[in-house]
């Protein structure tokens, strides 16, 4: 493994600092109480395009400044520290890899440079059951017609679903569900007449929708990849979808940390601060012995990413059940330790606790990663 | 030294040149064979051979001053010699020929000692010739070190050394050891404490084994009835011992983080292999436990978790990994992920997992029996578990300590 260079240590530190001017958590505290319908704030995402970070992954020649998914996981986590909402992960992260390794030349130069500067949101439309399941298992039907294809059928919980500019579908064009071949890619505006979008108010209050496809006609321009072929390529788009939200997971778990560690030297109890009761350092302990070991893995499996590792699909793996089991842990504790304080509204702890389910939940929990590492190992 | 990426590589052509003119064969992938502390089988000529050459060399403690007999090389070539070592099956006796002497002592001494005490002792230690043991634990210090009793007296030109310790490492078979003795009765505990070399070959120093839960093992009880240490043997400042002693734990937690030590590393069955054999795999490939399935899953992740965590802190610290708190976590994540791994292990073999001896149960079965027993010590030793937890709580947190402490 290699440290992080000079360059990503300074990002980190930018980010860090306007984060915490620009985009704290009392701003999404506010935009929750506004009831925004996009789960994000606009003027933050422009802030963020702005800065280049949307084009982190992108080709140079297509807008982008390409400096690869260690870096980008450095602003996801720095950004989830403060629970700063905005579609970068979905848009600038998992969008822009299926196009990146998806996309033919066209589709690249059409979609990467709206990416890149933040114009343009993707969302990735994959879920249609109430648990995230593997990719063979996709239903939603895209029939050939003439010289394209007709999408019918359902996709639950999508993020950035009201927001979204354009969609990445995984369709099946031949098969049924359970078979991993017959799935295919498309990229399709989200303004074809026959999409309609539900509003889905989730307790994070981020930007969720169901997203319905009926009868929706998309040219042959739209399919993103070979027919037919898409599993390899949709579980790579996963991962780097899961290594991205490993990253986030890490910060929001770091931040809550902080948060508790600060409050096991300030509150006094007893007549002593309660951090210094073993019963609780060692639980601090412990907490921070997982979080440097989740970090290890989350670092491990974005520079695979970046090297293209024969081993990231494990690694990916890895690395969203890490840091699931990690923040899942640290949320419930800052909630515990903060006692009744914790349980507060006016208190961040709730907001940290929602987050961390959101994001568990999201491209497979820490049961999903486990049983998909012991296939990929081989048992 | 050489740590640009050509001259690693033209080091690494050195040592694989310098392995396969020096390193018996006929010793490959025999580390635990031949290398058990209770009984390092000091009649194989090939093992006494390449005992001198890599002592001779400097090898055996690579990053040691050449100066003192060490190798000389930078923490990045110690890692390539290493890993060199791991490809052809060879190993570094010296690490358990030279008992503590290596991973503890050495490093102290050299930190702390006179030039003349490196001169004296440092050499004999790089040759493997001097096997050095610890006494540190006593009957009631433990956890609680600091309330050690077993004392040392100034008998103006020698130390008279009176008490008993506990959990002595090879003591029975001992050149040398590193002793932790009161030579202050009247200060306040942690401050009365110093570090005294002795030397074990005397009669007023008595060993007995001690039998542990997996049969026999390497620890003694150790009295002292009026021994003598020289008066240059003291080890740092008289009354300076809590200082030197805790600096050397913080060697023995480095030595028990799991990092690649050049011991014969990667020799152990793969646990999946294991568990196809016992449990078997149903019509999709998948483990038939699926309960166990997903444990073992969670173990490897653990695993992984923590080879990368040391990988990482060698990268962060740019190859020159030094000595630091971090140990502590990664003492306690090596000890969860052996004593786990045993556990699933004995766990797969079924009634095979409770075998002591006899012929009914195969050599791996009968290993996985004791290594689980003796692996419950790896959360004890070198400061238990919640111990390293206090370390982490005080000197990375930052948590006050409790004030109303004793």
């Amino acid at each position: 493994m290699a440290a992080l260079t000079e360059e990503q240590a300074l990002l980190k530190e930018q980010v860090s600092s306007w984060a915490r001017e620009e985009a704290p958590v009392s701003k999404f505290r506010e935009m929750r109480d506004r009831g925004t319908e996009t789960g994000f704030d606009k003027g933050t995402w422009s802030a963020i395009a702005e800065m280049g970070w949307a084009g982190i992954l992108i080709p140079e020649d297509q807008g982008g400044v390409a400096m690869g998914h260690l870096t980008f996981g450095v602003v996801l986590e720095e950004l989830g520290r403060q629970l700063t909402a905005s579609p970068l992960l979905t848009s600038a992260g998992t969008g822009a890899c299926a196009i990146i390794l998806a996309g033919s030349e066209a589709q690249k130069k059409e979609w990467l440079p709206g990416l890149s500067d933040g114009s343009q949101i993707f969302a990735l439309a994959v879920d249609e059951t109430p648990r995230h399941a593997a990719p063979d298992q996709i239903a939603l039907q895209a029939e050939a017609s003439g010289d394209g294809f007709i999408l019918n059928g359902l996709k639950v919980h999508v993020p950035e679903g009201l927001s979204a500019d354009a969609f990445i579908v995984a369709a099946r064009t031949q098969g049924q569900p359970g078979e991993s071949n017959g799935l295919s890619l498309f990229v399709i505006q989200g303004d074809t007449p026959g999409i309609s979008r539900k509003r889905l108010r989730t307790a994070d209050s981020r930007g969720y929708a169901n997203i319905e496809f009926s009868g929706v006609h998309v040219a042959r321009s739209a399919l993103l990849g070979e027919l037919d072929e898409a599993a390899p390529l949709l579980e790579q788009i996963l991962d780097c979808g899961r290594a991205h939200l490993a990253a986030e997971m890490l910060g929001v778990a770091a931040q809550a940390f902080d948060m508790t560690l600060d409050y096991l030297k300030n509150r006094i109890q007893f007549g002593q601060p309660i951090g210094s009761f073993q019963a609780l350092g060692h639980r601090a302990s412990i907490l921070y012995t997982e979080m440097e070991m989740t970090r290890s893995c989350v670092e491990a499996a974005l520079e695979a990413l970046d090297k293209g590792d024969e081993n990231t699909a494990e690694l990916c793996s890895l690395s969203k059940c890490k840091a699931g089991q990690f923040l899942h842990h640290m949320s419930n504790e800052l909630i515990q330790i903060h006692g009744g304080i914790g349980m507060t509204d006016e208190f961040d702890a709730g907001l940290y606790l929602k987050r961390a389910r959101a994001l568990e939940y999201a491209l497979g929990n820490e049961a999903f990663h486990r049983d998909r590492f012991a296939s990929l190992r081989g048992f | 030294m050489a740590n640009s990426s050509e001259a690693l590589g033209s080091f690494r052509e050195e040592v694989k040149s310098w392995l396969a003119d020096h390193f018996p064969s006929s010793l490959a992938g025999q580390a635990g064979a031949v290398l058990r502390m209770e009984s390092v089988d000091r009649s194989n000529p090939d093992l006494d051979l390449w005992i001198k050459r890599l002592g001779e060399k400097g090898w055996g403690t690579p990053t040691w001053p050449a100066e003192y007999g060490g190798g000389g090389l930078s923490q990045l070539e110690a890692q390539v010699l290493n890993q060199e070592i791991d490809a052809i099956g060879a190993f570094n006796p010296l690490i358990v020929t030279a008992g503590m002497g290596i991973t503890m002592v050495g490093p102290t001494i050299l930190e702390y000692g006179t030039e003349e005490q490196k001169k004296r002792h440092i050499p004999k230690i790089c040759l493997g010739t001097t096997f050095w043991s610890l006494g540190y634990s006593e009957p009631n210090a433990g956890s609680d070190l600091a309330s050690l009793q077993c004392r040392a007296e100034d008998m103006g030109d020698h130390w008279r050394l009176n008490g008993q310790k506990t959990w002595t490492s090879g003591a029975d078979v001992s050149d040398w050891c590193g002793v932790l003795v009161r030579t202050d009765m009247d200060a306040p505990k942690r401050d009365g404490i110093s570090f005294i070399m002795i030397d074990m070959n005397q009669s007023e120093i008595e060993t007995r084994p001690i039998r542990l839960i997996a049969g026999a093992s390497p620890f003694c009880e150790t009295f002292f009835n009026n021994a003598r240490a020289e008066k240059d043997d003291l080890l740092g400042d008289l009354n300076g011992g809590w200082t030197v002693g805790k600096r050397l734990l913080q060697h023995e937690r480095q030595s028990q983080t799991g990092s690649s030590s050049g011991m014969g590393g990667g020799q152990k069955r793969s646990l999946r292999d294991v568990a196809e054999k016992y449990v078997g795999l149903d019509a999709q490939g998948k483990l038939s436990d699926r309960d166990l399935r997903g444990r073992l899953a969670d173990h490897m992740m653990e695993a992984r978790a923590h080879s990368l965590t040391i990988a990482r802190i060698v990268a962060e610290s740019r190859g020159n990994a030094k000595v630091s708190a971090a140990a502590s976590i990664l003492k306690n994540a090596a000890a969860r992920v052996a004593q786990n791994r045993a556990e699933l292990l004995l766990e797969m073999l079924g009634s095979h997992g409770l075998g002591w001896e006899g012929e009914e149960y195969n050599a791996d079965e009968l290993a996985a029996v004791r290594t689980w027993l003796s692996g419950k010590a790896m959360s004890i030793y070198g400061g238990s578990f919640e111990i390293q937890n206090n370390i982490i709580a005080k000197n990375i947190l930052g948590l006050p300590e409790n004030t109303q402490r004793g």
